[in-house]
């Protein structure tokens, strides 16, 4: 624009002319610079919405903590630290120890590993490197998929209907006073849902060997057993380990199921056949008959400790994977 | 006459329905190194991994015909067995990450389940090291991982475990495609000290390797056997066209 005003020689023509073809291509630069503003702006503003979601997350754990943490301070006041190791759970008087579900979940949950990790690995080898692909493959892939996709009460159903009756006899014949519920038959059932966690892990772990590795083992005249023993083993076993960790934390916190064949007594378990109670089937079990604030303030206190109990485990194994892999 | 050691008979090796390796006959005479050429996808490594009978690890992959070893058709034995006596060095140096160089070397012992003395282990790992020209580079640092050596090392290591099962063929599949130019010198030189005691195969596709080692050559074309002769006089004086043309380096 000034160079037009301090040129007296142009015409208004001239002048016309000379603006504009001096605001062209300022006018498309504004355009261009309009646009990538706007574009600047819509990148921002996605990152901004993904922060936030992924933040959002991080205060839910928080808060969730933080609600079981106020919740069961009644309880903590009441009853202090004596509640992890108190032996009696007694809503009428109004005693509460969790001792006993402590017990059972614990039980419970390595019952259920000590059973399932040898399937687990079986599935894992048969499909990681003895029949990695074809329908057979396929085929027994899918079924312990949907091991984990079957809702939980449908394994509550089944294990009152057929594995209760099984174990009963079985209780009858070692001679156990024969209930058929309780912290064994809960074992087996957990032991079946949790296998498609480590079977699926030991999966994509034993396939991602090497083929040089296991050919160099091949050629030294290793059967199939020795090279998956000494080395698919060694290679896989962090992986392995991990996913037999995935199974434990599904373990522990199972409720509908074990809460359908556990029996449901707060009394301290004699022997694995004796019926029980897990954290989480208390909590399920007992929650609507809570009345009073310092038993409903209890089982919160339970679900705290089921909560910290998955968090150390978590922890370990993380821990165990960590040296593993650093080896 | 020399000794025939591995002798192949109208052999042939697919997979699936693809025709890799075409009516191989063949007599590779004993102590001595042959080499196998040809250009990329001529079959030359299938028919190598026959003769261990390494092949049919893979899906879908079979063969027929006579593959002898000392007169006896290896695809009659147990292909243990015929591993035990025919070792194996592959492309990219594998040692076991798990294990020691000195677990390295005595793998094949243990992976087959025999147990031996501490002096005994000593000795198989001193004497296999040193054939493979490795001892006095790892001789302080045995019971370290296999994986902390550099690429040449760990290609003699390979060898070391192969022949430390006193294997009487020793495969080599292009052993020093990974290499660079020293560690492949010093594998080359190797394979001159290891002929006094092994049949050597090896797979190469650099024709000067091949010239350099070996005391016969085949060369491969297409999944044939174009042509097997003295290594000089293939290389001097090729009889078919084909030699002729890949030697000159008019296809590779």
């Amino acid at each position: 624009m000034e160079t037009t005003v301090n040129n007296p020689g142009a015409t208004r023509r001239d002048k016309l002319r000379v603006t504009s073809s001096l605001q062209t291509p300022d006018k498309v630069n504004v355009r261009r610079l309009r646009r990538s503003y706007r574009q600047i702006r819509t990148e921002n503003a996605f990152r901004k919405t993904l922060i936030i979601m992924a933040l959002a997350i991080f205060v839910l754990v928080v808060g969730i903590m933080i609600t079981l943490i106020v919740q069961s301070i009644p309880s903590m006041k009441l009853l202090g630290v004596k509640y992890l190791w108190g032996k009696v759970w007694d809503p009428v008087q109004d005693i509460y120890g969790a001792y006993p579900f402590l017990l059972g979940t614990l039980l419970t949950s390595f019952l259920a590993l000590i059973i399932s990790v040898p399937f687990s690995f079986a599935v894992a080898i048969v499909l990681g490197e003895y029949y990695p692909r074809g329908w057979f493959s396929n085929l027994l892939k899918n079924v312990v998929e949907l091991i984990a996709a079957i809702p939980s009460v449908i394994y509550g159903f089944w294990g009152l209907f057929v594995l209760v009756p099984i174990v009963r006899n079985f209780e009858l014949k070692i001679g156990v006073q024969p209930m058929g519920v309780g912290i064994f038959t809960s074992s087996v059932i957990l032991s079946i849902m949790v296998i498609p966690y480590a079977a699926s892990m030991g999966r994509e772990m034993i396939r991602m060997v090497p083929s040089p590795l296991k050919e160099g083992a091949y050629s030294l005249g290793a059967t199939r057993w020795e090279v998956i023993r000494s080395i698919i083993m060694p290679y896989t076993k962090s992986g392995l380990f991990a996913g037999v960790l995935l199974s434990l934390g599904r373990a522990l916190g199972e409720t509908m199921a074990v809460t359908m064949v556990i029996g449901n007594t707060s009394l301290i378990p004699k022997n694995i056949f004796s019926p029980g109670n897990t954290m989480a089937s208390v909590i399920a079990n007992e929650f609507t008959e809570a009345a009073s604030p310092v038993y409903l303030s209890a089982l919160i206190e339970l679900g705290l400790v089921l909560f910290l109990v998955t968090v150390v485990i978590n922890m370990i194994g993380k821990r165990i994977i960590k040296r593993f892999t650093n080896e | 006459m020399e000794h025939t050691i591995v002798r192949t008979e109208k052999f042939n090796a697919y997979f699936g329905a693809n025709h890799v390796v075409k009516d191989v006959n063949i007599s590779i005479p004993k102590n001595n190194v042959v080499a196998v050429m040809g250009p990329s996808g001529c079959g030359k490594t299938t028919f190598l991994r026959c003769i261990n009978r390494m092949h049919e690890l893979i899906a879908g992959a079979t063969c027929e015909g006579e593959m002898l070893l000392n007169n006896e058709d290896v695809y009659d034995m147990h292909p243990i067995f015929v591993r035990l006596k025919i070792g194996m060095v592959f492309q990219r140096p594998n040692p076991f990450p798990n294990l020691s160089i000195y677990d390295n070397v005595i793998a094949g012992y243990k992976l087959n389940g025999i147990k031996m003395a501490k002096a005994e282990k000593d000795k198989i790992v001193e004497n296999s090291l040193s054939r493979a020209a490795l001892w006095n580079e790892v001789k302080d640092s045995l019971h370290k991982k296999g994986t902390f050596l550099s690429g040449g090392q760990q290609q003699r290591l390979c060898i070391a475990r192969a022949i430390a099962m006193e294997p009487e063929v020793l495969l080599l599949d292009e052993p020093t495609s990974a290499l660079d130019p020293i560690s492949t010198a010093s594998v080359e030189e190797l394979l001159f000290e290891l002929k006094k005691n092994y049949t050597l195969i090896i797979v190469t596709h650099n024709m000067q390797q091949a010239a350099r080692v070996s005391d016969r050559t085949a060369f491969f074309y297409l999944g044939e056997l174009v042509e097997y002769d003295d290594t000089k006089q293939m290389f001097t004086n090729p009889k078919d066209t084909r030699t002729q043309n890949y030697i000159t380096g008019r296809f590779s």
